[in-house]
């Protein structure tokens, strides 16, 4: 789990952006395209390279009217995922 | 059944090339520089392939750099909406030159890397002080904040050099490292029994792409692209024809693949006569092998014709002479076994000489003897 004071960031390089051929949000990174469920366009849109985990999982926790102890394993989930091939960064 | 719109888009902007590797892909008939399509009709062929869906724009030739309208060229992609992915030796790039690809709003850069100390590098990219210019071209990138690529064909001559390349991208800062054991395509095939990698190089650099990626993981994102002669099943090659994405070469051809104009009974269509969207959808070279109904046996009633869509088309054609047979490199393949031998080739046989390649135009070949 990414501790509570940890920022997720999005690196220069990785851009959010509507598909508008296929109506769906992408992630555009380096050589890939990932396409993104409504959850992680949610979780990369709250992501501004300021707010810490705990607020991130605060933000997206009022959004979906749920605890924030039930969503943070998923947000932690999915930003670490990507962290992992340095998509984003966590500092 | 229903064609997808294409996700990327490669953009063969010139085939001049400072470098000559004897693995270079392109095919043995360059295309000259009088021949290249213009600024403005690349700028046409960037707003259409965004209108028909395409996200992710490469820059690659030959060398992109060598156009002189190569700052035009992004700020066009730019403002079409692709994400711009530079391709580069680095060679003809100059930190002034960087600075303006940035305000151009190049989001990427992939830096090709043909060793890892000057002498391999400039032996095999043909090109004397290379290495030293691409190592200061590297500063710059990071110097800008550049996200950055570092990929590295790896053959017989230079594989024992991947543990170094690993440190090297970390070094430079690249986020990614593209490990690409040569494939034999275009002008590599003249260089196949040189380059071909060893059974056991092969198997070794599988060995420390795994480990590395455990110990990088979060630190480096490395893609790996396996020496196929050496394989039991194809690759799926480009996640399967005319599916995701297309190429168009300097004087405005549109092809499925890299190779695909080696399959002579095709007919490619050009964005200088049609709009990038209906070669995409009706041209018979796209429309060939989409789907499964060109297949023949083995792949027809196998059962992972949708892993690897058969795999290559153009690798069929050059080992078993038919584009529709299964790629060779499947041990289901009558030709799997030629594959064999032509990856182990000739017991105690001297090392081929390098066969290097000329620029557009020009008179080959040189061999470094």
């Amino acid at each position: 789990m990414i501790a509570a004071g940890a920022v997720p960031k999005i690196p220069r390089g990785v851009r959010l952006h509507w598909d508008h051929i296929r109506d769906r949000w992408v992630l555009l990174v380096p050589e890939k395209t990932i396409a993104l469920d409504q959850i992680g366009h949610a979780i990369i849109s709250k992501i501004d390279n300021h707010a810490d985990f705990a607020t991130l999982v605060a933000r997206l926790a009022t959004k979906y009217d749920a605890p924030d102890s039930q969503i943070a394993p998923d947000v932690s989930g999915f930003i670490e995922t990507l962290a992992a091939r340095r998509i984003l960064e966590v500092l | 059944m229903k064609i997808p719109p294409p996700m990327a888009m490669l953009a063969e902007l010139t085939h001049r090339c400072p470098l000559s590797c004897p693995y270079c892909s392109n095919p043995l008939e360059l295309e000259q520089r009088s021949r290249e399509l213009s600024t403005r009709d690349w700028v046409r062929v960037f707003q259409e392939a965004a209108q028909m869906g395409v996200l992710q724009l490469h820059l690659s030739g030959g060398e992109p750099a060598s156009r002189r309208d190569l700052v035009q060229l992004v700020q066009a992609a730019q403002q079409a909406g692709l994400y711009t992915n530079l391709i580069t030796s680095g060679i003809g790039l100059t930190k002034a030159r960087l600075e303006e690809l940035d305000r151009a709003g190049l989001d990427h850069v992939q830096l090709s890397l043909q060793g890892t100390d000057a002498q391999m590098a400039d032996r095999i990219g043909g090109y004397k002080g290379g290495f030293d210019r691409k190592m200061e071209v590297a500063g710059w990138i990071g110097q800008i904040g550049f996200p950055l690529t570092l990929n590295c064909v790896l053959h017989r001559e230079n594989l024992h050099q991947l543990p170094r390349a690993l440190d090297m991208a970390q070094e430079m800062g690249a986020r990614r490292i593209e490990v690409a054991i040569v494939q034999f395509y275009g002008w590599a095939m003249k260089n196949r029994d040189a380059l071909m990698p060893t059974r056991e190089q092969a198997r070794e650099a599988e060995v420390i792409v795994a480990k590395a990626r455990e110990v990088l993981k979060g630190q480096l994102m490395i893609d790996f692209v396996p020496a196929d002669y050496h394989d039991d099943y194809p690759k799926r090659c480009m996640s399967g024809w005319g599916s995701v994405g297309l190429n168009v070469t300097p004087e405005g051809t549109v092809l499925p693949c890299h190779a695909a104009q080696t399959i002579k009974h095709l007919e490619f269509w050009s964005v200088k006569d049609r709009a990038l969207s209906e070669v995409w959808y009706d041209s018979p070279a796209f429309n060939a092998y989409r789907g499964d109904a060109w297949m023949k046996e083995p792949c027809r009633s196998c059962e992972r014709k949708h892993i690897d869509l058969g795999g290559c088309r153009c690798q069929a054609l050059a080992i078993s002479g038919d584009p529709a047979a299964a790629d060779p490199v499947c041990i289901k393949s009558a030709d799997h076994v030629k594959m064999m031998q032509l990856a182990q080739g000739t017991p105690g046989a001297a090392p081929a000489p390098l066969q290097y390649r000329a620029q557009p135009g020009k008179s080959p070949v040189r061999s470094d003897g």
